[in-house]
This record gives C-alpha cells, sequence and structure tokens, in this order.
C-alpha cells in the first residue's frame, strides 16, 4: 500500500509538471465552460433543447471531455513512453510489479478528472446557477463507471499502440468522434433522432446522458448502464489480451 | 562459496538460439565479467539471471534462489542497459521512490554520495548529463542493499573521462561486499575490473579465467606500431620469421609477430636507413585473447 501511494505521488507529481496535461485536462474545460455560460443566450430557456438552457446541458459534456483527455490522450502516452524508456523493464527487476506503476497512473488520472469535474461543477453553480446533481449517490455511481468505461478505452490504446507517437495519434483520432456523440459541437438534444439513437450507444454519449438523468434527479437509464458495461468488457478484455509490458 | 549458478542455459528467440548452454558460477564478492561482442548473447544471459526472461533449458540459482522468486528481487539489483526514468522525474524522487520497493533499502543519501549525484538531488532525469544517468541507474541498482549487482553495459555512451570514473566507482562498491555481475564489450572495462571473465561468442562461452589467465593463452604475441621514414616494401618485413601480419594503419605500419620480432624488425630498418619514428610495442590484451579464441575481433561494432 505504501509503495502505491509513493507510486501515486509520483506519478502526481509528474502530470503536474506538464503544461500541456494541465492545460487540455483541467483549465481547457473550465475556461469553456466559463466562455459557453458567458454568452447569454446559452443562459436562457431553449425550447428546441426541450425547455433546457445550454449551459446545463454542456457541464457534463465537459466533464466527461475532461475525462476522456486524460484517458485516452494522457494515459496511453505516460504508458508508452514508460514503456519505451524501459521504466517499466526496471521496475520489473525490483520487488514491485510493474502493473503497480500502471495501478498508479490510472489513480492519478482518476484525481486530476476528479479535480476537473469539482472545478466545472463549481463554475456551473457559482458562475451560473447550474443545478447540481439530485440524485448525488446515482451521480457518483455513474461517474465511477463513467471513469472506468474512458479508462479501459484508454488502456487497449496503450495496449495496440507500439510507440509513443502512435499512443498519440491513435488517442487523437479517436478523441473528435467520441467527443461529437458526446455533444461537445452539439448537445444530444439538438441531435437529430438518428444521431442521438448512435450517441446513445458510444461510450461517452451514455456517460452524458446518464449524468443528465443524474443530475436531473432520475436514475440513469438501464440502456446507458448496459452500454458502458458493453464497452468496458470489450476494451478491458481486448486490452488485458494485448497488454504487452516491454 | 558460489552465489549464482549457471548450469546449461539455453535461451532461444524463435528459430535463433542467443544463448546455446551456458554454464558458469559466480563467488560471492568475486566482479565477475560476461565479455563478448555485441549479439553475443551475454544481456540474455543476465536477464535469465535477472528472472526478466525464462530460460528454454538449464538451470539457475542465485542466492540459493530460482530467478523468477520474487524474494530474490530484493537481494539482486539490476542496472540494465538503456534503461532510462521520466523526463521529469527528479533524483531524490527516483531515489526515495526505489528505496521505499525494498524491506532494507540503502541509506540513499550516502550512494548519491558514493556515485558524485548529491549535488544534482533535485535535477530533473532529463537535465543530467550521460553520466550522470549512468551513475544514477547504478545508484537505483544498489539501493536496495543488494547481495548481487548485475550491471549491464555500464559505460557505452560515455566519454573515456566518465567511464574511468565509473570503473573507479565499481572498486568502491566492491569493498560493500557486493557481488557484481558485469556485462561489456569493452576489452579494457573487463581487465580493469574482473576478476574473472566469461568469453562468450555466438552463445556459448569460449574461455573462463582471469584476465591474466585469458591474456597468457596467447602469450607471447607483440605488436609493434610505428611511422616509417620512407616507404617500405612491406615483403621485407613479412618475410621475416618472427613477423606473422603487416598491416598498414594511417601513416603507420602495425606489425605483429613473436619471440624476438621486434629486434627482427628494426635490424631490417637500419639495413635500409629507415627510421622508425614514434615506435611503440605493445604487449598482449585480452582483445588479442579473443581474437585468438574465437577468430575475430571484439570490438567491431562499436569503439569506445
Amino acid at each position: 500500500m505504501n509503495v502505491l501511494y509513493r507510486l501515486t505521488v509520483t506519478e502526481t507529481k509528474l502530470t503536474l509538471r506538464e503544461p500541456i496535461v494541465m492545460f487540455f485536462g483541467i483549465v481547457l474545460p473550465a475556461l469553456l465552460l466559463t466562455i459557453i455560460g458567458l454568452v447569454p443566450a446559452f443562459r436562457e430557456a431553449n425550447p428546441d433543447l426541450g425547455g433546457a438552457r445550454t449551459i446545463d446541458l454542456y457541464v457534463p459534456i465537459v466533464i466527461v471531455m475532461a475525462g476522456t483527455m486524460l484517458a485516452l490522450a494522457v494515459l496511453p502516452q505516460a504508458f508508452a513512453a514508460n514503456r519505451e524508456k524501459g521504466v517499466l523493464r526496471r521496475m520489473a527487476t525490483t520487488p514491485v510489479r510493474p502493473a503497480a506503476l500502471l495501478a498508479a497512473q490510472l489513480l492519478n488520472l482518476v484525481l486530476f478528472s476528479v479535480v476537473a469535474t469539482v472545478i466545472v461543477l463549481a463554475i456551473g453553480r457559482l458562475g451560473y446557477g447550474v443545478a447540481l446533481p439530485s440524485n448525488l449517490f446515482g451521480y457518483l455511481l455513474f461517474y465511477v463507471l463513467g471513469l472506468v468505461t474512458m479508462l479501459s478505452l484508454g488502456l487497449l490504446v496503450a495496449a495496440l499502440a507500439p510507440t509513443t507517437a502512435a499512443a498519440s495519434a491513435i488517442g487523437t483520432v479517436l478523441y473528435f468522434p467520441l467527443l461529437f456523440f458526446a455533444g461537445l459541437w452539439a448537445p444530444r438534444e439538438a441531435m437529430s433522432d438518428l444521431l442521438r439513437r448512435i450517441s446513445d450507444f458510444t461510450p461517452l454519449g451514455a456517460i452524458v446522458q446518464g449524468l443528465n438523468d443524474a443530475t436531473a434527479g432520475v436514475w440513469p437509464q438501464l440502456l446507458h448502464v448496459a452500454v458502458m458495461v458493453g464497452w468496458i468488457v470489450v476494451t478491458g478484455g481486448l486490452a488485458a489480451r494485448y497488454f504487452r509490458w516491454q | 562459496m558460489a552465489i549464482i549458478e549457471v548450469d546449461g542455459l539455453v535461451k532461444r528467440y524463435g528459430e535463433r538460439t542467443a544463448v546455446d548452454g551456458v554454464s558458469f558460477t559466480v563467488d560471492a564478492g568475486e566482479i565477475f565479467g560476461i565479455l563478448g561482442p555485441n549479439g553475443a548473447g551475454k544481456t540474455t544471459t543476465v536477464e535469465c539471471v535477472e528472472g526478466l526472461r525464462t530460460a528454454d533449458a538449464g538451470t539457475i540459482r542465485v542466492c540459493g534462489l530460482d530467478p523468477g522468486d520474487v524474494a530474490l528481487r530484493h537481494r539482486l539489483g539490476a542496472q540494465l542497459q538503456e534503461s532510462q526514468l521520466q523526463d521529469k522525474l527528479t533524483v531524490r524522487e527516483a531515489m526515495e521512490l526505489y528505496s521505499s520497493f525494498y524491506r532494507h533499502p540503502a541509506d540513499w543519501r550516502e550512494l548519491l554520495d558514493l556515485l558524485g549525484l548529491r549535488d544534482k538531488i533535485d535535477s530533473q532525469f532529463r537535465r543530467l548529463s550521460g553520466g550522470q544517468k549512468q551513475r544514477l541507474s547504478i545508484a537505483l541498482a544498489l539501493v536496495g542493499n543488494p547481495e548481487v549487482a548485475v550491471l549491464d553495459e555500464l559505460t557505452t555512451g560515455l566519454d573515456p573521462q566518465a567511464r574511468r570514473d565509473v570503473w573507479d566507482l565499481i572498486d568502491g562498491i566492491r569493498e560493500r561486499g557486493v557481488t557484481i555481475v558485469l556485462v561489456t564489450h569493452f576489452m579494457e572495462e573487463a581487465e580493469r575490473l574482473c576478476d574473472r571473465l566469461a568469453l562468450i561468442d555466438a552463445g556459448k562461452i569460449v574461455a573462463l579465467d582471469s584476465p591474466a589467465g585469458l591474456v597468457a593463452t596467447v602469450d607471447g604475441v607483440q605488436r609493434i606500431r610505428f611511422r616509417p621514414s620512407a616507404p617500405l616494401d612491406h615483403a621485407l618485413l613479412s618475410a621475416l620469421p618472427e613477423v606473422t601480419d603487416v598491416a598498414r594503419s594511417g601513416r603507420q605500419l602495425v606489425i605483429t609477430g613473436h619471440g624476438n620480432v621486434l629486434h627482427a624488425v628494426t635490424s631490417v630498418l637500419a639495413r635500409n636507413q629507415i627510421i622508425a619514428a614514434d615506435l611503440r610495442v605493445e604487449q598482449t590484451t585480452l582483445d588479442d585473447a579473443f581474437v585468438a579464441l574465437t577468430g575475430r575481433n571484439l570490438e567491431t561494432q562499436e569503439t569506445p
């Protein structure tokens, strides 16, 4: 436990030293929500969005964006770099298994994702009066499930990418379509029925809808829970199958 | 008393047999060298000893334990070839982290003193020079207070001064009672540091002896280098019974021979009124021993 704690603290220090990660993982989501909220029309109830305000809809989208950046861009690259540099091999000669380093990396990203989430929720609540989750327990459960989904996807990229450059490229290619279906460019409420149906089955679309439901005070739909569990089983399983320490 | 026992080790990668029946023992407190050209199977051999690879055949015992035994990782430290750290990790963080992995870690500050890294304690890994990185790597291999340290290609990529500094450190580490296995393809390094040496070529041990013992197997060979003051017909020299080889190296002539070869050569030069400038006579080296044993040159791919 002491080792895992030390590894996680070390990973956290290293992450704090990466300005790009800090910017895209923490600053950009906060900035994006702030800017959206500054547009007066986005603070008005919009009949086209089922009476919701744009700013309300963007809180979960921006939270998911931050998590995806950490899971899909930061994790695979950091892991590939450790593999390339022989950090994992060196660790294999010590009493600590390289899996402990991976666990520390995951914990570290969960930590930063939580920080980003708290900041975004705070900006929404304090700046623009966005309601906090009514079903807090359901929200937390779904949030954890969402993180596991995103991190499984990241682990699959880490497992398949042969190099740091490849990890970064694959992460970027996946990042944009996934965020499209999460509603970053047009919220799910503004999508056509077909697009929204597709979005229901994408990992980020399911997470956003689940967080929305929990915020509104209801339980996330079984469909979205099932979609996420499905993604976790498939990506996690493939990641475990193809994982290489060296 | 043997602390490492390797018996009939075989390791294959697909069709290729990288290590083909290697056997040796290393005594406690010894510096044991594994010397050979690149691709000879040196690294694979020690990776099996370290437990990083599983042998296809043969047995390995280190401190009486199987290399796969987790208990051994508390007793064996390894410095791997080309193994780096995270760019922005500081020396202090690396030492604190890795010492937390062990039950009975060494005092890492003292290790940094020994390795001359104390003033780099807050430097990030990417800011260290090649020599400093290598010394940090040694410090990490020793931070668990191991009984055995395996150091692979310790000085590759270092400049000559940094290399000599690292060699001095190895002497200091031996005084701590650590048994050292040193993998190298620099014969000078092996000659300078090792008590005993295994020469490996194409996955097999071709000789195993002290450096002096290995040199003695080809004793009597001498090499003479000089710059002739006027052009000289090589045939005049190669005709001498004492001379086995005449080669040109830039403006220098390099003559290999045995017995009273120096006298024979200088007599020929005197008769032809040629002056030998910068004349040097070299004694047999491990390199010669390696050539004699394998018919190949040791340092073919990389020169120090």
